[in-house]
């Protein structure tokens, strides 16, 4: 079971150059690592090397915060969209 | 500002906010509202613009503006407070001239200015509103858990490429800022629009977002962008709403605060004070690195010597070193086959901060003598080649 994954601007260059893609998997967990198998330079965006989600980067199941859901135990259906938002800065760094 | 509120308009006044004044969810005493509000817009920049432009149409009585840049060239694309004669003039003197054309009644309060932990509190709390239209982590964390500490909402703007964010932070019961991202990212991890661009459009969408929500808190109309927030992606002209949540947990705005006074938010974010372009280079060695001087000499002395440039191909179209070879830094792992036998390699990209993490990749992959070009093309074309344009 396919489901969509909306790859933010500054992921698209890690996930050839995509503004979605697809995965499978029962839970955002599986899906993740399904999508990070495929596109495995998103990994260490995503994942710290402690292997936990990254504190700037959030995921939704559809408007939902995962982190108000089970995490990354939240089941995934057909027809869900799943969002990954980090945060952006804006303007130039310095 | 203990200033008595406005009981009046001048006739004068009336004929300027009338489009207002016969709106129900204004009228005369909304206006008289926007009157006597005092907005911050921290930075004027992109967003910063669109804010402060159309906050002073709309007759908020006191704009207050932080920033402590000059007008470049490259702010023009989408800066449109500042003019092409404004190039070269303090940003502050440049709005004020462009807001004080636009309404006369307001009054413009400049703060030339680093917001510091040490000044914050001093100038967000003169002002009923916060805009947050930064540029950095440090500050955006500082804007923030000031507001929070205040108790002043902080209308949150952020832009890159065609996607813009933006929220209300730090009203009474809603989240902040930490609720939403507990924190920032490692320098270097993500990237700056001066590495990866932005729509010159796109802040105006956000920041005009940004001054309808500050308008509707002074009103008190509508339903205010608490607890969502706002995702715009203006190449597929889509709006998407997140839900969020103040977080119990939050170091700052939770139950149990453990942020309860302004820290160093440059320590917070990772960044040193030694500026950017270096930090991120720090995994390799200064020996790894060559000068712009170096490179003329060897490619001078030497044609076989390999340039390699790890900008990406719209860069590469505007200036590039003669015989470079273009790589972009996120093909180069699947492209590593292409320089084999390439030994001896000058990495260069526009400030040096993509080639260092480049040389790192490199070296690990066994391109021992891969060098970094120290200040890239920006410095190759300040010293070697002044006829390339500079982006």
């Amino acid at each position: 079971m396919a489901i969509q994954i909306l790859i933010p601007t500054p992921l698209r260059v890690y996930a050839g150059k995509q503004d979605v893609v697809e995965a499978e998997g029962a839970t955002v967990g599986e899906l993740l690592a399904h999508m990070t198998e495929q596109y495995t330079d998103l990994r260490k965006h995503l994942y710290g090397e402690d292997g936990k989600l990254r504190s700037f980067v959030n995921i939704y199941v559809n408007d939902d915060d995962i982190r108000y859901l089970e995490k990354e135990q939240t089941p995934v259906k057909s027809g869900d969209t799943i969002s990954i938002v980090p945060s952006v800065a804006g303007g130039r760094s310095r | 500002m203990t200033a008595a509120p406005p009981t009046a308009l001048s006739n004068q006044e009336v004929a300027r906010y009338s489009r207002h004044l016969i709106m129900p969810e204004v009228g005369m005493d909304g206006q008289l509202k926007l009157k006597a509000a005092s907005v911050l817009c921290i930075g004027a920049g992109g967003l910063g613009s669109p804010v402060a432009m159309y906050l002073t149409a709309a007759g908020v009585g006191r704009i207050g503006l932080v920033d402590f840049d000059v007008v470049d060239y490259s702010n023009l694309q989408r800066q449109v407070i500042h003019g092409t004669p404004d190039v070269g003039r303090s940003k502050l003197d440049s709005a004020r001239d462009t807001l004080a054309a636009i309404n006369p009644e307001v009054r413009i309060d400049t703060h030339e200015i680093a917001l510091t932990s040490a000044n914050a509190f001093d100038v967000l709390g003169d002002y009923d509103i916060v805009v947050d239209g930064t540029d950095n982590f440090p500050t955006r964390y500082l804007v923030n858990d000031a507001c929070v500490l205040l108790g002043k909402p902080n209308v949150y703007g952020s832009i890159f490429r065609f996607e813009g964010q933006a929220s209300v932070f730090a009203t009474k019961d809603g989240p902040c800022y930490r609720c939403l991202y507990p924190e920032p990212p490692p320098p270097g991890l993500v990237p700056s629009c001066a590495e990866g661009g932005v729509l010159g459009i796109l802040p105006g969408v956000v920041g005009t977002i940004q001054a309808t929500e500050a308008v509707k808190l002074i009103l008190g109309v509508g339903e205010p962008l608490i607890n969502r927030f706002m995702i715009y992606d203006a190449l597929r002209m889509k709006f998407r709403e997140l839900k969020l949540r103040r977080d119990p947990e939050c170091p700052v705005c939770g139950d149990a605060p453990t942020v309860t006074e302004l820290i160093d938010y440059e320590q917070f974010c990772g960044v040193a004070p030694a500026p950017a372009a270096t930090t991120s280079a720090q995994d390799v060695d200064a020996d790894d690195d060559v000068t712009v001087e170096q490179l003329k000499a060897g490619l001078d002395a030497q044609d076989d010597l390999f340039v390699l440039d790890v900008r990406e191909e719209q860069e590469y179209q505007i200036c590039r070193i003669p015989g470079s070879t273009l790589i972009p830094l996120g093909d180069l792992p699947t492209r590593l086959h292409e320089l084999e036998g390439r030994d001896d390699m000058v990495v260069h990209c526009k400030s040096g901060v993509r080639s260092a993490k480049a040389v790192k990749l490199l070296r690990e992959a066994g391109f021992k003598k891969a060098k970094n070009l120290r200040g890239g093309i920006l410095r190759w074309i300040d010293v070697i080649d002044p006829s390339l344009p500079k982006y």
